[in-house]
């Protein structure tokens, strides 16, 4: 068998495959509904009326999708120079342990100032995170997949060890949590009297920001050709190491803002368990946006409206919730199968 | 000085050493076959998750033992297959599919588990593999209850580096896949099939991952929890490369990464480690991880087509 | 098989009406062709004629879209290298097809045994390969490591792959573009002896003088067809070149100028080895105004290292680089091109362009961080895009516009946007590294009239190439590569092929190189 590119897909073939794809996802949820004793159509329409079937539901799917949005903003912005972070997850709490730090009354500042100074120490400590991966990388050619791997669970016990030391909340009956935040820390409701943060706005500033500064800017163009070919780039004189490291704080940056809104918008306090493993699913939003900054906003709202959706189908039906994970990465693996086969054909022989 | 000295001294320590090490000698020697091959293996955590779910649901469910190993295996080989088909024939990113496959394996298991046992919040246990002591060896002071009184997933663990260096290094199928790795175009223009070879290698190193994934429930918790692969497969991986890609080397790394995870635990009970939070302790097997890959990023004989997909007739 | 049939003159291969396609191209046109037992046909043509394609398909890497192969009789199954294996047909491939971190004895042994055989039987098999070794002049020790041995060694273990196998029909593909002359006569040799035992051999190749020394009988494929066919006795070189390329070959027109000021000079300069590849030795070197310097020499002597050096990716560890009479302070790549020097990089797909890129964002590669097309780190898409149309306009880059992907051109129209990106500036200093290796004719003139015509202006130029011809052609003046040493300089048409070949081997070379 051989793959043979197609010089010019047509629109069927681009479209198509794609389809195909999420029709497979679709199916596999439907197969484990009925192995878990449940009407498929039945478990599906749960999921989506849970997602997206009233206001409450559907302002919970884009609160659950604003954390994902940064952390497939940092993962896009990574992949796309070929930077396998792998570690948005440990950025995240890294720029939730700052937000906690600063904005539990450390700093009596008015929540003009408090906040930027806020989203700023966190997206410095997200992006310190991912430097060193990179620095050793770059440096030492140590591959970084497995070294933002590792650092997951380096910064998550750092975290759980602050918890349990000086940032325990006194109050706290002993829970490993932080003190509430001050009022001035709070990131305020976007339409007063609805259940939604300025987090998700600044999630979509965000992404038009990562999208100009790949389309627009000299970093960008550097980023892009470092990616696609780091042989060309290197002897075509783009400093490379440079513009890896330059990619990792950016994206080190962006997964902290994660954290930032989750503990500054909607939770109000940093525990251990503010991120269900929003960084590692930020790979499957990345993935399904193909890196399109623009379409990680789409993509996040989607999968987040696939886990809340589950949640509540799985609370109505009794389906296993892990049945949403099932079917994103069944998503991941099928949609980039389906980008594969609209760029290429299939020839035996 | 002395508290060191009698943790060192202890077969308990020792034992203690060898049954960390096992879990991640199986699975290391997984991700060794699939890189000698050509192909990087991501899935490990996540196929490590489903060995330890399938093999303790096969007890749990009253097949035998070794029936659960081989089931364990079997569900691992299931993923590999998988893996295979994108990363090898359709040359898939080997990152994006590794990682999907461990998210994939991850939530099959999980799913599984709640679907089995719907409102169950203690894990129960199985009746699991006993240590069986070596007739005479086990005799010996210290080395008998440190070595030769171990369960035979142990025993296995141990054969099995022998086993994967011999076919490596003295059998055609070895040479096949070692050459897989470094140039794919040299497997075929000796009419040997890069696909089927990769995806031979890729299958039989995720069986051998679940099989480690399995020694967690099998043999040393005794029942299926969240979380409790815990890294493991990443850690694999850095052995693989602190191993500089040979059996041997690999499971020397993970017995040393076995001595310092036991001696963290022992410390964290003396005088010293009370004074120290625990998180401390747990985060240095990852930081030591770490560390190996640096040390080792110099000089290691990376397998020159990793992470190259290989298209027949292309060059 | 009856006697007749075993006689010398039996057919052992027969080629019947061979086609492939690839997407739009058309890479083999009903190709048809016998092979007689204890014969040489020489498959004559040139860049991109099909030559390899066709033998690609032979040995079963791809299947044809039509056509039907016999061999010695029976049908080859497609695309099934094993099949061709079996039925004793070996090949050398242009690009070794070797395990680098293998023995020499483990590369032959790999898939011989069946897959699941208990052993290597090492010591049986070292034994054959060592009478196989002697028997044919192919001077190898099995237990060498492969990353380690010389281009010359590599092919050596190649063919051994091949006759270790039984192998009775063998299939050279351009094997002599790594080999010194006198390598080539030793290979040569090693043919005659195969040819004596009753193997034959497909050599093919585009240089018509060792299809003249070597071969029987001689094919000639353009375009994918087969043009010509003729008794090598019965033709002579000029016969073959205008079948080859349709039109008679003419060599560059290059008037005699006199040098002017050196513009870059190497004295005494080494750089850091690079695994097998060394690094500088000491070189001295001389570039100057309106000159060509060719460098000749078999492939990994040095001439990547020497490129790179130009390039600005490698810095020199001991002696001195100058430019212009200064030497520069920081080495990079963008020094090197602020210092004037132009690129055109050996591997056009790997380091010339980004496969990916536009045309438009191939064509500001090396200029990007620059105004017009970069100001406070914002591009100016429409001047970049403006430059691309003017570089396609002015060196004849055959596209559909510039927001073409780059990976959708031919190479040689790949190498003119190159060209282009390296010569707008009228650079001082151009390092041209392999800059037609794979182009076809037209493509090649239009290259080696674009570096005429920049020396006419003044421009240094150093010209790496492994083909002699085109050094000796195009050359002011020449060094030979040795195991990164440069000989001393030679003018133009001082030497002859044989003396420039006894040097690219290594004679001539002062304390003792052979040895080395």
């Amino acid at each position: 068998m051989r793959l043979e590119p197609v010089a010019n897909p047509s629109l069927a073939r681009l479209l198509g495959f794609p389809a195909v794809a999420l029709a497979v996802t679709v199916l596999i949820g439907s197969g484990l509904a009925m192995v878990a004793g449940a009407d498929p159509f039945a478990t599906l329409g749960l999921i989506l009326r849970g997602a997206a079937g009233s206001q409450f539901a559907a302002l919970e799917t884009l609160n659950r999708a604003t954390p994902l949005i940064f952390t497939g903003l940092a993962v896009a912005v990574a992949f796309r120079a070929r930077l396998w972070n792998i570690g948005a997850e440990a950025q995240l709490y890294a720029g939730a342990v700052m937000v906690a730090l600063l904005g539990t009354g450390a700093l009596a500042w008015p929540a003009g100032l408090l906040l930027p100074a806020m989203a700023g120490a966190a997206m410095l400590a997200g992006a310190l995170v991912l430097l060193g991966p990179a620095v050793l990388k770059v440096r030492f050619g140590v591959d970084e997949v497995v070294t933002t791997l590792l650092f997951n669970f380096v910064v998550l016990l750092f975290v759980s060890m602050l918890l349990e030391g000086p940032l325990k909340d006194p109050m706290g009956m002993g829970w490993p949590q932080s003190p509430r935040l001050v009022p001035e820390a709070r990131l305020p409701r976007l339409v007063e009297g609805l259940r939604l943060h300025w987090g998700f706005a600044l999630g979509l500033i965000a992404a038009v920001i990562v999208w100009v500064i790949q389309t627009r800017t000299t970093l960008g163009y550097e980023m892009r050709a470092v990616g696609l070919n780091r042989q060309a780039a290197e002897f075509a004189g783009i400093p490379v190491g440079r513009v890896i490291l330059k990619t990792a704080l950016l994206s080190g940056g962006l997964a902290a803002l994660a954290g930032f809104s989750e503990v500054a918008g909607l939770k109000g306090n940093l525990t251990l368990d503010i991120s269900p493993g929003f960084g590692y699913t930020g790979i499957i939003v990345a993935m399904l946006a193909l890196l399109n900054p623009l379409g990680v906003v789409v993509t996040a709202i989607f999968v987040a409206g696939v886990f809340v959706g589950a949640d509540s189908m799985s609370r109505a039906a009794g389906v296993p919730t892990y049945i949403a994970n099932i079917m994103l990465a069944t998503a991941l693996l099928t949609m980039v199968l389906a980008i594969q086969l609209s760029r290429f054909r299939v020839k035996w022989g | 000085m002395a508290e060191i000295l009698d943790i060192l001294l202890s077969a308990s320590f020792w034992a203690a050493v060898i049954r960390i090490a096992s879990p991640l000698i199986f699975a290391t020697m997984g991700e060794l076959i699939c890189e000698r091959a050509g192909v990087l293996n991501l899935g490990i955590e996540g196929i490590m998750v489903a060995g330890a779910f399938a093999g303790w649901m096969a007890v749990y469910s009253g097949l035998g033992l070794w029936t659960g190993v081989a089931v364990a295996m079997g569900a691992g080989m299931l993923f590999g297959l998988l893996h295979g088909t994108l990363t090898v024939p359709f040359g898939l990113s080997q990152h994006v599919v590794g990682l999907g496959i461990t998210l994939l394996a991850t939530a099959v298991a999980y799913f599984a588990y709640r679907l089995a046992l719907p409102r169950v919040t203690t894990p129960p246990r199985i009746e699991a593999f006993q240590p069986l002591p070596v007739p005479y060896l086990s005799d010996l002071p210290i080395v008998g209850p440190a070595l030769f009184t171990q369960t035979p997933l142990t025993y296995l663990a141990f054969a099995l580096v022998g086993v994967v260096s011999l076919v490596l290094y003295r059998t055609p199928l070895g040479l096949a896949v070692r050459a897989a790795g470094e140039n794919p175009a040299a497997v075929e223009s000796q009419g040997l099939s890069v696909t089927a070879i990769r995806m031979g290698a890729v299958m039989v190193g995720s069986g051998l991952m679940a099989v480690g994934g399995a020694f967690l429930t099998m043999s040393a918790f005794n029942s299926f929890f969240f979380e409790m692969v815990n890294g493991r497969g990443w850690i694999c991986i850095a052995l693989v490369v602190f191993g500089a890609w040979m059996p041997g080397k690999a499971l020397l790394g993970a017995v040393l990464f076995g001595i310092f995870d036991a001696f963290q635990i022992r410390l964290q009970q003396t005088a010293l480690g009370a004074d120290i939070p625990y998180q401390v302790f747990l985060m240095l097997p990852f930081l030591l991880s770490i560390l190996a890959l640096v040390v080792m990023s110099r000089r290691a004989a990376v397998p020159a087509a990793l992470m190259t997909p290989y298209s027949k007739g292309e060059r | 098989m009856t006697e007749a049939q075993e006689g010398a003159q039996a057919t052992v291969l027969r080629l019947d009406g061979i086609t492939k396609r690839f997407g739009q191209v058309l890479a083999n046109d009903s190709v048809s062709l016998a092979l007689k037992r204890g014969e040489v046909v020489a498959l004559l043509g040139e860049n991109g004629a099909g030559k390899t394609t066709l033998m690609h398909i032979l040995f079963g890497h791809y299947a044809a879209d039509a056509g039907r192969i016999e061999v010695f009789g029976e049908a080859l199954p497609p695309g099934n290298p094993r099949a061709a294996l079996d039925a004793g047909v070996g090949m050398v491939h242009q690009h070794f097809t070797l395990a680098e971190n293998l023995s020499v004895l483990d590369n032959i042994l790999l898939g011989t045994r069946p897959l699941w055989a208990p052993g290597l039987g090492r010591a049986a098999a070292r034994a054959r390969v060592v009478q196989l070794a002697r028997d044919f002049g192919l001077a190898v020790v099995p237990e060498h490591r492969v990353g380690n041995l010389s281009v010359g060694e590599k092919q050596r273990v190649e063919i051994l792959k091949a006759l270790y196998r039984d192998a009775r029909i063998l299939i050279l593909d351009e094997p002599t573009a790594v080999l010194t002359p006198q390598e080539t006569e030793d290979l040569f040799a090693t043919l005659r002896k195969m040819v004596a035992k009753g193997l034959s051999v497909v050599f093919i190749s585009h240089k018509l003088h060792e299809v003249l020394a070597i071969s029987n009988r001689v094919v000639v494929l353009r375009h994918g067809r087969l043009v010509g066919e003729v008794e090598t006795a019965r033709t002579d070189r000029a016969q073959l070149a205008g079948m080859m390329v349709g039109a008679e070959v003419r060599a560059p027109e290059r008037r005699d100028s006199a040098p002017g000021v050196a513009l870059l000079t190497l004295a005494a300069v080494s750089t850091a080895d690079r695994g097998s590849a060394p690094g500088l030795k000491g070189a001295d070197l001389e570039l100057r105004a309106g000159q060509i310097v060719g460098l000749a020499g078999v492939s990994g002597n040095g001439q990547g290292a020497l490129a790179s050096l130009l390039a600005g990716l490698e810095a020199p560890i001991a002696g001195e680089m100058r430019l212009a009479g200064a030497a520069p302070r920081r080495w990079s790549p963008r020094a090197a091109m602020r210092a004037g020097i132009a690129r055109i990089p050996e591997d056009r797909h790997a380091t010339g362009t980004i496969a990916d890129f536009t045309l438009t964002e191939n064509a500001i590669l090396e200029s990007y961080a620059r105004a017009p097309f970069s100001r406070r780190g914002w591009m100016d898409w429409r001047a970049a895009r403006d430059f691309a149309a003017r570089l396609i306009a002015r060196y004849d880059v055959r596209c559909p516009g510039p927001e073409t992907r780059i990976r959708l051109l031919s190479g040689g129209n790949m190498q003119k946007l190159i060209l282009g990106r390296a010569l707008e500036g009228a650079p001082r200093v151009i390092l041209a590294n392999q800059p037609v290796r794979g182009l076809d004719i037209g493509a090649i003139a239009f290259v080696h009239g674009q570096l005429l015509e920049a020396r006419a202006r003044g421009a240094a130029i150093l010209l790496i190439s492994e083909d002699l011809d085109e050094v000796m052609a195009l050359s002011d003046v020449i060094h030979v590569i040795y195991e990164g040493r440069l000989s001393p300089v030679f003018a133009r048409a001082e030497k002859s092929a044989a003396e420039l070949g006894e040097w690219m081997a290594g004679g001539g070379f002062a304390d003792g190189a052979h040895a080395a």
